[in-house]
C-alpha cells in the first residue's frame, strides 16, 4: 500500500542549530503514530514542516504520492493534512461556530449548508456545541485545545497533527480524548500525535517513534519503544542500569 | 442545529436603511445646492472610512497611504472623463478600477513590508506618486487642473447627478463590502486578521486574501477620489494625495468602530458634525482630532458602535449565530 505521508531525509536548520536533522518515516492510511521525545527535542518543528508552515533545509515529504515539500500551508490543509497547535490559535474574535466553519469551508471546502453541517459534527465530537455561540477569545484552556481539535477535524483531513492536546487534562478529562482520536482514527484518518502523557498515546497509537534532539531514536511496536533502553536513557538523562 | 445571520434587528435596520437612502435620494429636489455639496462629502467620508476599515479592521493592514489611491481616483477623473470623453458615470467607477490596478501593483513592493514599515511603506508610495504627478504638465503639474467634465450641465443639475453619483457609490460600496465579508472570502479575511498563521493551516490563502482587500480598498479610495474631484472641480497634486485623508479615514474607524460595517459610517457623521463645528479652530482642531482618536484607543477600542452594538444587534450582520430549529 503507498504510504499516505513519506518524509525522507528531512533537516531543519535556524542558524548553527540543527533541529531536525536527516529524518526518515512513513505514515500509511489510516494509521495512528505516537511521537514521543524530551523537550527541544524538535516535534514541534517536525509538525511544521509536515503541515507547510515551515520549509525544509534538506529533504522531501510526499502526501498521497504527491511532492508537497515547496507547497504552501493553505494547499496542503486543502490536501488533507489538519493540524492543532501546541499553544492553540483561535480566531479570538469569532464565534466557536465561526472557527469551526473557516475549517468546513476553506480547508474542506465545502459550502452552505453541507459546511455548516460539518462544523456542527466537529464541534459535537468536541464537546463544544454549548459554547458554539460564544466567542472563541474568551474561552478557558480546556476548550480552546477542543477547539483546535474541532478546527482541525471540520477541514475533513486525511492526516491529522495533534501536538500535546492531552495536557492539562484532568483524569476524567483524558479518557473523551482519547475517545475521541481513536474514533478519529477508526473512521480512517491518519495521526501523528506528539504526546508527553503517554499512556493516552498507548491507548491509542499503531506504532511509536522517538525523537531527539533532531534524529530518531526508535520506530515501532509503542511497548517495545518504550521499553528500548536508549528511549529511557534519552527521557531520564542518564543511563538506567537494568536488573538482571 | 442551524446557523442563521438575521435578527430581528437586523431586519428592522435594514427596512430603516431603505427609506433613509429613499430619503436622501430625494434630496436634490428639496435641498440647497451647498447643502447637497456637503452631504456629497459625507458620502466620501463614509465610503473612505469603510475601506480604511476594509483594510485594517478586516484585513489587518493599517495603511497611512490610502490617499495614493484618492489621488489617482481625482486625477483619473480628469483624465478619464476631460481627456478622453467618457462620460461622468462611467468615468468615477472607471477611475476607481485604475486605482485598484496600480493598488495591484504596488502590492507587490508594500506586502513585503509588516506592520509599522507597511504603514511608513504605503505612505512613502503616496508621497512618490504626489511628487510624480507634480511633473505632468498634461495634468497642470503643481498648480493643478480643472475638472470639466460636467462642462455641459447647469450648475443645479450637475451638483444633483454629483450627488446622487455619490450617494450610489457608496451605497454599491457599503452594500459590497457587506456581501464580501458575509462569503467564504470574508470569513477567511476575519480568520486572517486573528491570526495568520492558523489561518493558513485551516486553507486560508493568506496572501491572495489581503491583495484582493489591498485592491479593493483602492478602488472604493479611487472612486472616492473622482467623487471628491467632481464636488470641488479642481484637482491638485497637494490636496489630491493630502495625508490629511489618512487621519480623517483613522478618525472616522476608530472613533465609528473598528472591524464593524456600522463603525464608519457612525464615525463619518461625527466627523462631518464635528468638522463644521470646530474648524474655525484651525491647526488646533487637527490636534483635538488625533487626541480623541488616541483616547479612544485607549478606552473604547470598539468605537462608538462597539457601545451600541451586540450578538443579536447588527445593522449588517456577518457573523452565524448558531440556534437549535
Amino acid at each position: 500500500m503507498t504510504p499516505l505521508l513519506e518524509i525522507s531525509g528531512l533537516a531543519k536548520r535556524f542558524g548553527k542549530l540543527t533541529v531536525i536533522d536527516d529524518l526518515s518515516f512513513t505514515v500509511a492510511p489510516g494509521e495512528a503514530l505516537g511521537v514521543v521525545g524530551p523537550n527541544g527535542a524538535g516535534k514541534s518543528t517536525m509538525l511544521n514542516l509536515v503541515n507547510g508552515v515551515l520549509r525544509p533545509d534538506e529533504g522531501t515529504i510526499r502526501f498521497a504520492g504527491t511532492d508537497v515539500t515547496r507547497i504552501g500551508a493553505d494547499r496542503r490543509c486543502r490536501a488533507g493534512i489538519g493540524r492543532s497547535y501546541q499553544i492553540p490559535r483561535p480566531f479570538g474574535e469569532m464565534t466557536v461556530f465561526g472557527n469551526a466553519l473557516v475549517g468546513a469551508t476553506l480547508g474542506a471546502g465545502l459550502r452552505g449548508r453541507h459546511a455548516h453541517r460539518a462544523a456542527f459534527e466537529a464541534l459535537e465530537r468536541t464537546e463544544l456545541m454549548s459554547l458554539a455561540n460564544s466567542p472563541a477569545g474568551a474561552l478557558r484552556l480546556l476548550d480552546r485545545k477542543r477547539l483546535e481539535l474541532a478546527r482541525a477535524m471540520a477541514c475533513g483531513p486525511r492526516l491529522i497533527l495533534l501536538d500535546e492536546i492531552a495536557g492539562g487534562l484532568t483524569d476524567s478529562e483524558l479518557p473523551t480524548l482519547v475517545d475521541t482520536v481513536r474514533g478519529l482514527r477508526d473512521s480512517g484518518v491518519a495521526v501523528i500525535w506528539i504526546e508527553h502523557i503517554v499512556h493516552a498515546l498507548l491507548a491509542v497509537v499503531d506504532r511509536l517513534m522517538c525523537l531527539t534532539y533532531g534524529t530518531m531514536l526508535a520506530i515501532g511496536d509503542p511497548q517495545a519503544v518504550m521499553r528500548d533502553p536508549e528511549v529511557v536513557t534519552a527521557y531520564l538523562g542518564h543511563t538506567v542500569e537494568r536488573a538482571s | 442545529m442551524r446557523a442563521s445571520r438575521t435578527t430581528p434587528f437586523s431586519r428592522v435596520s435594514a427596512v430603516v436603511l431603505g427609506v433613509l437612502v429613499a430619503v436622501l435620494a430625494y434630496a436634490p429636489y428639496a435641498v440647497s445646492r451647498g447643502t447637497q455639496t456637503q452631504l456629497v462629502l459625507l458620502f466620501c467620508y463614509v465610503l473612505m472610512g469603510t475601506m480604511w476599515n476594509l483594510l485594517a479592521g478586516y484585513g489587518g493592514m493599517v495603511s497611512v497611504g490610502q490617499q495614493a489611491y484618492i489621488g489617482i481616483g481625482s486625477y483619473g477623473l480628469v483624465t478619464i472623463a476631460d481627456q478622453m470623453g467618457v462620460p461622468a458615470v462611467l468615468a468615477v467607477p472607471l477611475a476607481g478600477v485604475a486605482a485598484g490596478a496600480v493598488a495591484w501593483v504596488t502590492s507587490f513592493l508594500v506586502f513585503r513590508l509588516a506592520g509599522g514599515y507597511f504603514a511608513i511603506g504605503t505612505w512613502v508610495v503616496a508621497e512618490v506618486l504626489r511628487l510624480v504627478f507634480t511633473q505632468v504638465d498634461g495634468l497642470g503639474a503643481g498648480a493643478g487642473v480643472s475638472v470639466g467634465a460636467y462642462g455641459d450641465l447647469g450648475p443645479a443639475y450637475r451638483i444633483a447627478v454629483v450627488y446622487w453619483l455619490a450617494l450610489a457609490t457608496t451605497v454599491l460600496s457599503v452594500f459590497g463590502v457587506y456581501l464580501l465579508m458575509r462569503s467564504r472570502t470574508g470569513l477567511g479575511l476575519t480568520a486572517v486578521r486573528d491570526d495568520p498563521v492558523a489561518a493558513s493551516s485551516l486553507g486560508v490563502g493568506v496572501a491572495g486574501a489581503k491583495r484582493l482587500v489591498y485592491v479593493a480598498a483602492a478602488v472604493g479610495c479611487g472612486m472616492a477620489g473622482a467623487l471628491i474631484a467632481s464636488n470641488t472641480l479642481r484637482v491638485q497634486p497637494e490636496s489630491a494625495f493630502s495625508i490629511n485623508y489618512t487621519a480623517v479615514m483613522m478618525f472616522v474607524v476608530v472613533i465609528g468602530g473598528i472591524g464593524a460595517i456600522e463603525g464608519p459610517i457612525l464615525g463619518a457623521v461625527l466627523y462631518f458634525l464635528l468638522e463644521r463645528e470646530l474648524s474655525h479652530f484651525g491647526a488646533w482642531y487637527l490636534v483635538l482630532l488625533g487626541i480623541v482618536v488616541v483616547a479612544f484607543t485607549l478606552v473604547l477600542p470598539k468605537g462608538l458602535w462597539g457601545l451600541v452594538a451586540g450578538p443579536r444587534r447588527q445593522v449588517f450582520p456577518v457573523g452565524l449565530t448558531v440556534m437549535r430549529s
